[in-house]
């Protein structure tokens, strides 16, 4: 642990984070390190709090206690370092805007009030959508879209973000193989061009295929460390306590990792 | 009961109803449908956005709770003019919006209820203030004015004259300026009011202060509806908030469209509710909110049809 809790370097660094929901209290005491780099799963059972941490993070929830820094600094002045992919259900498709309109939203953070995108900021959008392969749907209305493509929608925003940390909530729910495999191939990339990536996950079967440090969670911190390390039956019982059904997966899961 | 049906209606004289009012006193004729047109478009661009964010019963409250507050206006200034109606008019826009939040987290009570309850509890206190100061004989609101409106007495305001020219009825010059500040707030601020509209967990994760929009759109939704207020009435404003927006809504799934949409469902729907207006020899806000209604009609109409069309050529093909 860095001692002065304000190294630069670290993409988030969390201390004892308490986040309450109507006086009832979701996340406890919280302390969490990720370092520069990381591709890193979430994982909790229901109601563990994985999306209230990734919120929390933000300050789209308030903290009851503690403190999160993003890159050495509080959250609102690093705002523009961070790239936010919400879960797909938390927002109306019904609404009257096209793949393009949603993809410019991520460019909105660097623009100053009242100004509009830019034909650069359209140009960013646009590659953008290239990388998920939706550019031929760019002036399509957002509720034509299947769920594997509003999910590549939200993706491409946020890349347009061009963040260093990117935060994802549950971005493999409800989307085809395809999908999935696209996603998973883009966030390597973005790894691999050295950001961080926090997502929130919830299929036990495919994490440790997918992410190389793991955060395990149940409205306590359980583990956080290498997945090689901590996807241990062990920590797992620990973080899903004695939920059968779940137990049973985990121990496919680590048959299949063995 | 035929006969009473048919008497209500006056025959249909197409010199009477379209010609006469347009070269007997244009004048007249202008002014009302003009100020007909400024109030649905500036409510109905309003309205877009409440039928975005789910909060078209806000604007039915803001709309009830003006009369409270134009009372209040009085009791603090002890006179009324256009700037107290204002003050008070803001202020009671805010006191509903916190009031209903206020009820909504503070008990179990759902967001419906929670506004029904804080609109027309501010509405019965308005109407408690105002008979009690009536009977003290020193204020004195024409309830079916708040109600219904006077649109048709618009045109016998004295005109606002500038450098000798008469401009027009100040009703209606202020009713085109709340249009004009529509226009332009929502051309300036229009990622602003989308992104927040759209997605309040990413605009706040941008560092936008989603609140500030939120009561910046619920304060110009008060000052555009006490504008509408005299010519409209309090019901009638809400129906201007919310026609034109599903009428644009029947026929558009872009947000730039609708909103021009809008516009040009204002401007219809007051046309063609005057002349309903004066065929009928009826209210005329009420004709131009039931003209409205016709037109949001048709487009749905339409809409089903044009659907049941595409879905009976994707089968064919």
């Amino acid at each position: 642990m860095s001692a002065s809790g304000t190294d630069p370097a670290l993409p988030l660094e969390i201390h004892d984070l308490t986040v309450a929901y109507h006086k009832k209290p979701v996340l406890y005491g919280i302390d969490l390190e990720i370092p520069a780099g990381k591709l890193v799963g979430v994982v909790g059972p229901n109601g563990a709090g994985k999306s209230t941490l990734i919120k929390a993070i933000m300050g789209l929830l308030p903290a009851s206690s503690g403190w999160v820094k993003v890159f050495g600094k509080p959250y609102r002045e690093s705002c523009h370092r961070v790239g936010y992919v919400p879960q797909r259900e938390s927002v109306d498709w019904d609404f009257p805007v096209s793949v393009m309109d949603v993809v410019l939203m991520g460019r909105y953070g660097r623009l100053r009030l009242a100004q509009r995108p830019t034909r650069h900021d359209r140009e960013i959008a646009r590659e953008c959508l290239e990388k998920v392969r939706m550019l031929p749907f760019a002036n399509r209305q957002i509720g034509n879209l299947s769920g594997g493509q509003q999910q590549r929608v939200f993706l491409a925003r946020a890349l347009a973000q061009e963040s260093d940390l990117y935060l994802m909530d549950e971005p493999f729910v409800g989307v085809d193989a395809a999908t999935e495999t696209a996603i998973i191939t883009l966030l390597r990339e973005l790894q691999s061009r050295g950001k961080t990536l926090i997502v929130v996950h919830h299929d036990l079967s495919s994490v440790r295929e997918y992410f190389d440090m793991l955060v395990l969670l149940n409205m306590r911190l359980v583990a956080a460390g290498p997945t090689r390390e901590i996807f241990t039956q062990e920590i797992l019982q620990a973080t899903y306590g004695g939920r059968l059904t779940i137990l049973s997966d985990v121990a496919q899961a680590i048959g299949e990792g063995g | 009961m035929i006969a009473h049906l048919r008497a209500l209606f006056p025959p249909f004289d197409w010199h009477r109803v379209i010609v006469e009012p347009w070269s007997a006193d244009p004048a007249i004729s202008l002014w009302i449908v003009l100020m007909g047109f400024f109030v649905a478009a500036a409510c109905g661009l309003v309205g877009n956005y409440l039928l975005l964010r789910r909060m078209a019963l806000v604007g039915d409250a803001i709309s009830h709770s003006i009369l409270p507050g134009l009372v209040l206006a009085f009791l603090i200034f002890r006179h009324t003019n256009i700037w107290t109606a204002f003050a008070g008019a803001l202020g009671a826009g805010f006191a509903t919006v916190l009031l209903i939040e206020f009820i909504h987290k503070q008990s179990r009570v759902k967001a419906d209820a929670a506004i029904c309850i804080a609109f027309t509890v501010l509405f019965a206190a308005g109407v408690v203030l105002m008979s009690l100061l009536e009977t003290k004989g020193s204020f004195h609101i024409d309830a079916e004015c708040v109600l219904y409106g006077e649109i048709a007495f618009v045109p016998l305001e004295p005109p606002v004259v500038w450098g000798g020219i008469g401009l027009g009825p100040p009703s209606v010059l202020r009713m085109g300026g709340m249009l004009v500040l529509v226009l332009v707030l929502i051309t300036a601020f229009y990622k602003e009011l989308l992104v927040t509209s759209f997605d309040p967990g990413l605009s706040r994760s941008l560092g936008m202060n989603t609140g500030l929009w939120h009561y910046g759109l619920m304060g110009v939704l008060a000052l555009v509806v006490v504008s509408a207020f005299e010519a409209v009435g309090a019901i009638l404003a809400v129906a201007m908030l919310i026609v034109p927006a599903m009428f644009a809504a029947q026929l558009s799934n872009r947000l730039p469209v609708r909103l021009g949409l809008t516009i040009i469902h204002a401007a219809v729907s007051s046309l063609l509710g005057y002349h309903l207006s004066v065929w009928l020899q009826c209210s005329t806000a009420g004709a131009m909110v039931v003209a409205g209604a016709g037109l949001f009609t048709a487009a749905w109409v339409a809409g089903l049809w044009h659907t049941a069309a595409l879905r009976l050529r994707s089968r064919n093909s």
